[in-house]
Formats: structure tokens, sequence, C-alpha cells
């Protein structure tokens, strides 16, 4: 386990001075992620939040290499990257260590991204690929996305007099990620932040492919004070709406169980994403959101060997 | 240097190239009629006749996509593509240009969809032209493979440092089996020399930002550097030339002139129409007309004033298009050509011949046709009909 006092002494890959927002989740999953790391490294980046904050010309927030290409191809940048880095080492023209990460947001991952992931997962490349997941299109102002939960309010998914917000359930990306069959996949929080840097050093250290879901508060997008970020975080675990799980070499294993599920509503309460939903006309549609957290507890239960 | 003369076809050609430049990344998707030549490559792959790391992507958009990242991490990096995988492609083309990233790309000309089509013309390529690559057409499979090993030169060179796209014609080259002269692999190792990185990823010592936002404070300052560094190609790709010449003895230009200096009209065309029109051109020169060829091979940088000069002493001429510029004023080469020729005050009479979409034939008597136009309206003074299409039934 990673002792805070020890990390506290690594310098920053991802500097202060950015521009992202106060509270913002991705920022706090880049550190904790790249505090894992012994290595050198060389980040990518899809288009979005973290991207444009980060590397405004002519500053940059990156003391290690950084590449950012488009939006739905940070997978298949970092797989060129890594590709040249083998071809290189093969011919004896570099030697050092070098660990290769690419981050995304649920845009560029669960979206538009999924292709270009999926191919470089299947290829097998020696990378971590992170995907910041705060649940919507936040760079471009709050659009839905295939990670938006349910009844979420988006300016896509808004609420309107016969339309409760998002209609669908969040796609199960860790999941999909899961069947592709590759030696390290993990969901995290920053909550747990040092389960969450413990995954991030499996990530790195697994030969091949690695892949990391953090669910990333968003104050401006969620609709929550900045300074509930890591109590949202901790929310989402505690009603098992974002429960803490890996899959190494095809093994589950349940990382977290809260002694007591908290219901959905603990969760929603706080987000102004969900104000119209807290309503006693809409108690029905919290009450299925309610059954699917549930059952999908129970499938990872059985999934992890918890009963 | 030796050289060894073969039948092959261009894709076979162009998979020989490959092989002897041995890329350290290679990043590429099968696509009609393109297909062979990464087959032919991964064979090498498989063989353990080249060192590349190759990368069997899911798509042409992520082939473009680790073009970029593997070029940027400092390597020698090269794939190939033709029409809706081009297409596909076309958001990364810019970026591998704006990042000035030193790619090469043979391009199988075939025609876009839709309706979905196989077969050769330039639509594919001319929709790219504005993407800020080195474009190089060429008429056969012997100056494919010339091109392509010149292109990583191109690419490469420190005054340039751009991606380039190499075209050759979808199955009429890519598939017909041609005579070709190969270098030897010690010629073509000399030739391309050691990649020289220009801050590559994977120095990390010198860590680098690649791919900032860059808003209206310095992109147009960006966008006039690389307006700058494309032209700047034009010297470089002929000195190349110049070198490639001594290894092969042959020559290389801007374009080709092909009994155009005491001509009186003249065909524009590129690919391998060009090598039909040259077989009309010696018929009908036999006969006593004045008649005469210009191929051009680099289309972006487009040498206008060169091309225009080359042309200013004649009476008429027709431009070929081999690709539609919906709702423009003529194809793509006949814009170029007739806005350069405004240098000049008196430009020579001119048509435009759009011709061969979806790999319609183009023959001797097509070509003799056009001639026998020109001739008509040198006597005539007059042109009937600016635009026209040929061989297609209206």
């Amino acid at each position: 386990m990673a002792k805070l006092k020890e990390l506290t002494k690594k310098q920053d890959v991802l500097s202060p001075g950015h521009r992202l927002c106060a509270g913002c989740g991705a920022s706090i999953a880049v550190r904790q992620v790249l505090s894992a790391c012994d290595d050198p490294v060389v980040v990518a980046s899809a288009t979005g939040c973290l991207e444009v904050a980060t590397t405004i010309y002519p500053y940059t927030s990156w003391r290690s290499s950084f590449i950012h290409n488009a939006f739905e191809n940070a997978a298949a940048t970092i797989s060129g990257v890594e590709a040249m880095y083998q071809s290189l080492k093969k011919q004896g023209k570099i030697d050092k260590e070098i660990k290769f990460i690419s981050f995304g947001g649920d845009g560029g991952t669960y979206d538009i991204g999924l292709q270009s992931l999926s191919g470089a997962l299947e290829r097998g490349h020696d990378f971590v690929y992170v995907c910041y997941d705060n649940e919507a299109y936040m760079n471009t102002g709050i659009q839905r996305s295939s990670a938006t939960p349910r009844g979420a309010w988006t300016t896509t998914t808004p609420c309107g007099e016969v339309i409760p917000g998002k209609t669908q359930y969040q796609k199960d990306l860790t999941g999909i990620i899961a069947a592709h069959k590759i030696p390290y996949v993990a969901q995290a929080s920053l909550w747990r932040w040092n389960d969450l840097i413990d995954k991030a050093h499996k990530a790195f250290y697994t030969k091949g492919p690695a892949f990391l879901n953090v669910l990333s508060p968003c104050p401006r997008g969620w609709r929550f004070p900045s300074e509930d970020t890591i109590k949202m975080a901790k929310l989402s675990v505690q009603t098992n709406f974002w429960p803490l799980y890996e899959v190494e070499n095809g093994k589950w294993k349940l990382n977290y169980k809260p002694k007591e599920r908290l219901p959905v509503t603990e969760w929603m309460g706080p987000q102004g994403r969900y104000k119209h939903l807290l309503t006693p006309e809409n108690k029905s549609l919290v009450e299925e959101i309610q059954q699917e957290i549930d059952d999908n507890w129970e499938r990872l239960l059985a999934l992890c060997g918890e009963k | 240097m030796s050289t060894k003369t073969v039948a092959i076809t261009g894709n076979g050609a162009a998979a020989y190239a490959f092989k002897q430049i041995n890329p350290d990344v290679v990043a590429a998707y099968p696509i009609t009629p393109q297909t062979d030549l990464v087959q032919s490559f991964s064979q090498y792959v498989a063989d353990g006749l080249v060192h590349t790391e190759l990368i069997t992507v899911e798509s042409e958009h992520s082939a473009m996509s680790a073009c970029v990242g593997a070029a940027a991490a400092g390597g020698r990096v090269m794939t190939a593509t033709s029409a809706n995988g081009l297409a596909l492609m076309f958001e990364i083309l810019y970026i591998a240009a704006s990042s000035k990233l030193p790619i090469v790309m043979p391009v199988v000309n075939r025609a876009l969809s839709g309706p979905i089509n196989i077969h050769c013309d330039h639509s594919d390529t001319m929709a790219a032209r504005d993407a800020g690559w080195i474009q190089i057409y060429s008429e056969n499979a012997q100056e494919a493979y010339d091109n392509i090993i010149q292109a990583v030169r191109i690419a490469e060179n420190m005054k340039v440092r751009l991606p380039v796209m190499v075209m050759y014609d979808g199955f009429i080259i890519s598939h017909g089996i041609d005579r070709v002269d190969f270098l030897d692999d010690t010629t073509v190792h000399d030739f391309v020399g050691k990649y020289q990185p220009n801050y590559p990823l994977l120095d990390i010592d010198k860590p680098l930002t690649f791919g900032p936002l860059d808003l209206y404070d310095y992109y147009f300052e960006h966008k006039r550097q690389q307006a700058e560094d494309i032209n700047n190609s034009k010297p470089v790709i002929l000195e190349i030339a110049k070198g490639f010449r001594e290894i092969s003895g042959r020559e290389y230009g801007l374009f080709e002139s092909y009994h155009l200096e005491d001509a009186e009209t003249a065909i524009v065309v590129l690919s391998s129409a060009a090598g039909t029109t040259k077989t009309v051109v010696d018929e009908l020169r036999g006969k006593g007309r004045k008649v005469g060829l210009l191929k051009p091979r680099i289309f972006r940088p487009f040498p206008y004033m060169e091309i225009a000069q080359a042309l200013s002493h004649l009476k008429a001429i027709a431009i070929l298009d081999r690709s539609v510029s919906f709702g423009g004023f003529g194809g793509p080469l006949f814009t170029e050509i007739r806005s350069a020729m405004m240098e000049f005050g008196k430009a020579p009479q001119n048509i435009n011949i759009i011709f061969g979409l979806g790999g319609r034939d183009i023959n001797q008597q097509d070509i003799t046709g056009i001639y026998d136009q020109l001739d008509e309206i040198v006597k005539s003074g007059k042109v009937k009909e600016r635009i026209q299409y040929l061989g297609v039934r209206e």
C-alpha cells in the first residue's frame, strides 16, 4: 500500500497552475494515478477538459512528455508511441524504462473513443488507459454521454414537462473492457486514494494493456459545491452506485463492501442534476434506479465470488 | 550499385520499397486496392526481413492516429491507404501535417463512395489536397517505387519535415504487372539514410508537449509557418531528385514534359493516363502534328509558376481531371493551372475534361479526339464548351 508521507515527496507530473476548475475530479485522478509510477512516463490525452486546461499554448502543465492528438484516438495514439518505443528498444536504440499512459474523459472513452481503445487493448500494447469518468461531456458544457446515469439532468437530457432527464442507464464500460480479457482492469474512486494508487501501480507494472475507470465528480456538471468532490466520490461508493473492484488475469475481486449500503437518494440529494428526481411524482423512477443498482451489486458479488 | 529488373504489380513494387526503407513503425489497415501492399509487407515482417513494428489497427482513423503517435515518439513511420480509408483519416491528416511529422503514405487512388466503387479516380487525394501534405503522383509502378523512396528523404528533410503522400492509380497500376528496375538494398538504405529525430517524445530528459490548445493569439502564425514550410519543399524535392538520378539514372522533376517545347497544343494529365497520352503523342507526332504533354508530378506544393511558364507558349491546352469539384469551376487541376496562367498575361485557350470516374476507361481514341478538338479551337479561336465530361452517357 502507498504511504502518504512518501507520496508527498514525489514531484507531481501534472504541475500546479493548470486551468481546471476548483474541485475538478480529473486533476485529482491524474495526480493520484501518476504518483503510482516509479518510471518516466509519456502521457497521451484525448481532447477534453484535461487537455484544454493543461496545454494552452505557449504553456503546458506537463512535466513529462505529453501528446494530444484528437478526441477519439488517445488509445491509438499511445499505441503508436509504445510501438515506436518497442521498435527502437528491439533495435538497441533506446534502453530506458518508460511507461505509457492515456487519459480520456467518458466522452472520449465510453463513446467516440471506444473503437480506438478496444483496438489498442486487443492488440496488447503495453500501456495504461485511464478513463476519468465525470458522466457527461463537460468540456462542451454538460451534454449527455453513454456514461451519464439514468435520471440525470444534462443540457441535452434536460428535465422537461414530459421527460425527466436521461432515460437510459449508463453503459457498463468496465465490464466491456474486462470482456477484452486484458491482464488488468479496475474501477476506482478518488475517495479511496490508497486503493486507487495501488491499482494504478498494478496497472503500470502489469505487462500488457491495463485499464482504470475512475469516477471523477464534476462540481459544474453535477451541480454541487466545489469543496465536496471527495464527499461525492465517497457517496458513490457507499451507495454501491460506483463499486470498487478489479479483474486481474480474469479473476474478479471486490475491493470494498460498505457496512451498510446507503440508499441512492443519499447520492442524488446533494447533486443539482438530480434535483427534479426527488419529488413525489418521480418516486417510482428513483425506485427503479435503486433496484438497478442493487441488481448490479448482486451480479458483481457473484462475479467476485462473494456469494 | 546494382539493379534488378522484375515484372511486378504496382503494389508489389511499393511493398518492396517499404521493405528496403525498413521503417521503424508501420500502422495500416487493409482496403482495396491498397490491400496487397500491406499483405506483402506483413509477409516481410513475418519473415523477419525488416525490423518494423507493424501495428495492425482496427481502422484507418487509428492507422493515422498511431502513425502520429509513433512519428512524434521519434522514428521512421509509414502507412498506406485508398479512398474511404483516406477519408476516414481526414481529421488526423491535418494533425500529422500541422505537427510536422514526416510520415510517408502511398495512396492507391480509388473513387470515393458513394455509390461505393473500388476502381480508380482521384477524388480521394484531391479531397485531401489542402491537408498540408506534400502530394506526389506516379504514372506507373516504377515511378511509384521511385517516389516512395524519395518521399522518405523529402519528408524527413529538416527544412521540410512534413508528411508525404505518394499516389498511383488503383488497379491500373496497383494490380497491373509492369516492368520495374529495383535498386539494391544497400543503395536504398544509404539513400534514405539514418532517421534524425526532431523533438522526440521518447527523449524523456527533454519533455515536451505535442498538440496543445492553440487559440487566436498563436494559431494563425502557426498556419502561416506551415504555408511557408510546404512551399520551401520545392527546392528540396528537386535536390533529392538529383541525388536519386545519380543512384538510378532516372530523371524526376516537379512535372514531366513530353514533346512540349515545340508543341502547339497539349494535354495536361496526372498519373497512368499520361502513359496512354504519350503513346498518342508519338503517333500524332509521326503524322507531323505538333502535340505535347505535361504530366504534373508534385501537386502539393503546386509548382504554379513553373507549370504556367511551361504551358505559356501553347495555342490551346486540355487539362484533364480524374475527379470532380462539385459546384466548382472545373476540376482541381484545371482550377490550379488556369489560375496560374494569369501570371503570364496571354494564356493559351483552355478546356477542362473530366474523365475516368470510378475506373471508367480512357483510351487512345479518346485522347486523339481531345487533340483534334484542340486543333479546332486553335483554328476557330473559340471554345464551345469549357468544362466537358469524357466518355459518359448523358
